[in-house]
């Protein structure tokens, strides 16, 4: 049978019409598709592509699982190591990941791994097949997880499917942090995938409670001396949004991409005033930075019914750090890249709101400490875009709450926590970090994998504890 | 979900309502504030934390009915609940022994907010004046709560329908006219009024905290939709504040973005009826 070279495609919105709806871009394999794409995996002796997956999954016994067309038993063995597929196989960096390493990538295009996932997750999801059981037990340790983003909900699978008792503590009123409040309903739905994943991790007998700001409503120290838990993990994330420190950023108009993002996703500002939440979308929006946030901040100004949408970016496209998909599908809906821009100074009228964006000409230096060519002002180069919205995409950086109220908990100069990479230690006896909060923002696979090393690392930790 | 245990009408559009949230009590602070959403439809609104009893595990909110939220919440009863109840967030008053003289001005409903501050204050072991500012007299509220936490209150009204007529700067001005040695000034109310006791000490060199108001989302720092201009820097009211240098404030500032929404909310009060249903919904439940 010939090789076939390239993955199967997914059915997609055309672009003109998704660029107007909030609907998912992507609509996943169907069934046929699905089989197809799994008839290309050559189960490799030695299987590459699972040293590319943070949390270990058995890509080839799942995908062969998907060639019985026993998509029940695929779906379990992915569960094995990983809670949370449905999120995974859509928001994952695969290029980077699993699919970096297949072998049919060498030569055509790898196997899509993460459309594969997806698929089953989903076909699982729809059709009820799921029973989740309870693996909870009450004569077991008690663990906090501070933070319900991707890497507190991957450690509390794993620490309930331990047995453990497992309070996750959120400080916004849903769980699943970026998942929620950052990653647009376009790209993950809510209703249809957030919420059912998140929901099997109560069934199995989590305890999730909302609107609990540790650093405000409890310590690290009253959860651990007050209210008995024998270990926490801190999983609170990169969620300080940075400004650029320009003149005009306090104008009407200008938006941190967290606020731009919550108001929509989280509060749902899009079906406003059906929702009370507000956000104020003009005529001509500007988004500053090149990231995967910035790309979710354009894409969703366009369906909040902006004309014109720029991309304004102090690089150069090879520079640009959000997924290579992500940038084509916002081509595709008609995002107006302006790059080897940066902004100087965000202008406005005599009531303050926003009415341009100044920016400056750049060109490409010597590489940086990061790698990548530095960005050089031209001089003399300014020019205005007439904008009258300014979203801030520029990275966030971690929120010092927990930190600031646990002063035995080393910290670096940027502000996040040091944590042993592998076992995920930090400098306080029984408390443990990962994610973005040790790392700065990353990708969620990322946190996941710190999530399952800290599950290992306290499990290790409590044995020990108890054994004495 | 956190359930109304006490709701009392102070006057006409003003309530305040007693809550249960014994965590909550248990940690809160003067000065310090919550964030609440009615239902699921809801938004997310600041109130500040306007009476907290840790035995009994509650805390008050007061309240005026202005735009949808408030409408909503003010439709609620005594055993209704409020769905989403975060706090006590922002930082707390800085209140120490051996002050001295320190006055107190609430303006309008910053007369809620203002008491706990108060109370603490004279806890502490400070001399604590009191300066409470509303239109007219029907609309002063929490007189004689603040009369039992005070050391001395003034009363101003507008119109001089009770008390000193004029502003709550007034009464200020009268006070440093007198000589009394004031070592620090502590307001809450509309920003216009908070800009001018600013303005009134300023020239004296009287430290002066102003708690302030902007628009807020999470109310944990992590979308600076708050953000204020204070001296040369941006600093986030909900995790850096809310109670600043009211010399350094950029007042001007904070009242342009706090009119962003003005288009929004007219929307929204057109669909007070709508939210009426979604209430009538959440009591069938």
């Amino acid at each position: 049978m010939a090789l076939v070279m390239e993955k199967h495609k997914m059915p997609e919105q055309d672009p003109k019409v998704r660029a107007h709806n909030f609907n998912e871009v992507a609509l996943g394999y169907t069934e046929e598709l699905a089989v197809a794409e799994a008839n290309r995996c050559l189960h490799c002796k030695v299987p590459h592509c699972r040293k590319g997956c943070p949390v270990e999954v058995d890509i080839p016994e799942f995908i062969a699982k998907i060639k019985e067309k026993d998509f029940v038993g695929a779906d379990k063995k992915i569960k094995e190591s990983n809670s949370l597929p449905a999120i995974c196989g859509r928001v994952c960096p695969q290029e980077n990941q699993c699919e970096k390493y297949c072998v049919m990538g060498i030569k055509g295009e790898p196997v899509g791994i993460g459309r594969l996932e997806r698929f089953v997750a989903d076909y699982c999801m729809k059709n009820d097949t799921e029973v989740i059981e309870k693996t909870v037990k009450e004569d077991m340790p008690k663990v906090a997880i501070v933070g319900s983003g991707p890497a507190g909900l991957a450690c509390a699978g794993d620490l309930a499917k331990m047995g453990y008792q497992v309070t996750i503590f959120e400080a916004l009123h849903t769980a699943g942090g970026v998942l929620s409040y950052g990653i647009p309903e376009f790209r993950l739905p809510k209703d249809g995938v957030v919420k059912p994943e998140i929901e099997n991790l109560r069934k199995m007998g989590v305890k999730i409670e909302v609107d609990a700001v540790i650093g405000k409503l409890f310590t690290i120290d009253d959860l651990m001396q007050e209210y008995n838990f024998s270990a926490v993990f801190v999983a609170t994330g990169a969620g300080l949004p940075h400004f650029m420190n320009i003149p005009g950023e306090n104008l009407n108009g200008v938006y941190s991409s967290n606020e731009f993002l919550t108001r929509c996703n989280l509060m749902k500002a899009y079906r406003f005033p059906e929702y009370a939440t507000p956000i104020k979308v003009g005529k001509v929006v500007a988004v500053v930075g090149g990231g995967n946030v910035a790309m979710d901040s354009a894409r969703t100004a366009l369906r909040l019914g902006a004309e014109h949408v720029y991309i304004v970016y102090r690089r150069s496209e090879a520079e640009l750090p959000a997924r290579r998909e992500e940038v084509e599908h916002a081509k595709e809906e008609g995002i107006d890249f302006r790059l080897l821009n940066n902004p100087v100074e965000i202008l406005g009228d005599e009531n303050g709101y926003v009415t341009g964006i100044r920016c400056i000409k750049m060109e490409l230096g010597e590489p940086d400490s990061s790698g990548r060519r530095r960005p050089v002002p031209i001089e003399g180069s300014e020019f205005d875009l007439a904008v009258d919205t300014v979203v801030i995409a520029i990275g966030q950086g971690p929120n010092p709450l927990v930190q600031s109220t646990t002063p035995d908990m080393e910290v670096n100069k940027r502000g996040n926590i040091v944590a042993d990479e592998e076992t995920c230690k930090t400098s306080k006896e029984g408390v443990f970090a990962g994610g973005d909060i040790v790392t700065g923002a990353a990708t969620v696979i990322l946190a996941m994998g710190a999530g399952k090393k800290a599950a290992k690392a306290i499990d290790e930790y409590l044995k020990e504890k108890f054994s004495k | 979900m956190y359930k109304i245990l006490k709701r009392k009408v102070l006057h006409d559009g003003i309530l305040q309502f007693t809550l249960e949230a014994p965590f909550i009590a248990k940690k809160a602070q003067p000065g310090q504030f919550v964030v609440l959403r009615v239902n699921e439809y809801g938004e997310r609104i600041p109130l500040t934390i306007a009476d907290f009893n840790r035995e009994q595990g509650t805390i008050d909110i007061i309240f005026m009915v202005i735009g949808a939220s408030t409408t909503m919440l003010a439709k609620l009863n005594e055993g209704d609940s409020i769905l989403d109840l975060v706090g006590p967030l922002g930082k707390k008053t800085d209140i120490r022994p051996g002050m001295g003289t320190v006055v107190c001005i609430g303006g309008g409903i910053g007369v809620a907010p203002i008491y706990p501050i108060v109370r603490g204050m004279r806890e502490a072991g400070n001399h604590v004046i009191a300066i409470m500012g509303a239109k007219n007299k029907d609309i002063l509220i929490l007189k004689d709560e603040m009369e039992k936490v005070a050391d001395e209150v003034i009363v101003t009204t507008d119109d001089g329908s009770f008390g000193i007529k004029g502003f709550v700067t007034t009464a200020l001005q009268q006070l440093i006219d007198k000589g009394v040695d004031i070592s620090e000034v502590v307001a809450i109310g509309p920003v216009i009024m908070m800009k001018t006791v600013a303005d009134t000490t300023r020239p004296y060199n009287i430290k002066t905290v102003v708690s302030l108001n902007p628009i807020m989302v999470d109310g944990t720092g992590m979308c600076g939709g708050c953000r204020v201009q204070v001296g040369d820097k941006i600093k986030f009211a909900c995790v850096d504040g809310p109670e600043f240098d009211g010399h350094l404030v950029d007042f001007t500032n904070l009242m342009e973005r706090q009119r962003m929404y003005r288009p929004q909310e007219a929307v929204e009060k057109d669909h007070i009826c709508r939210l009426e249903k979604q209430v009538e919904a959440m009591e069938e439940k």
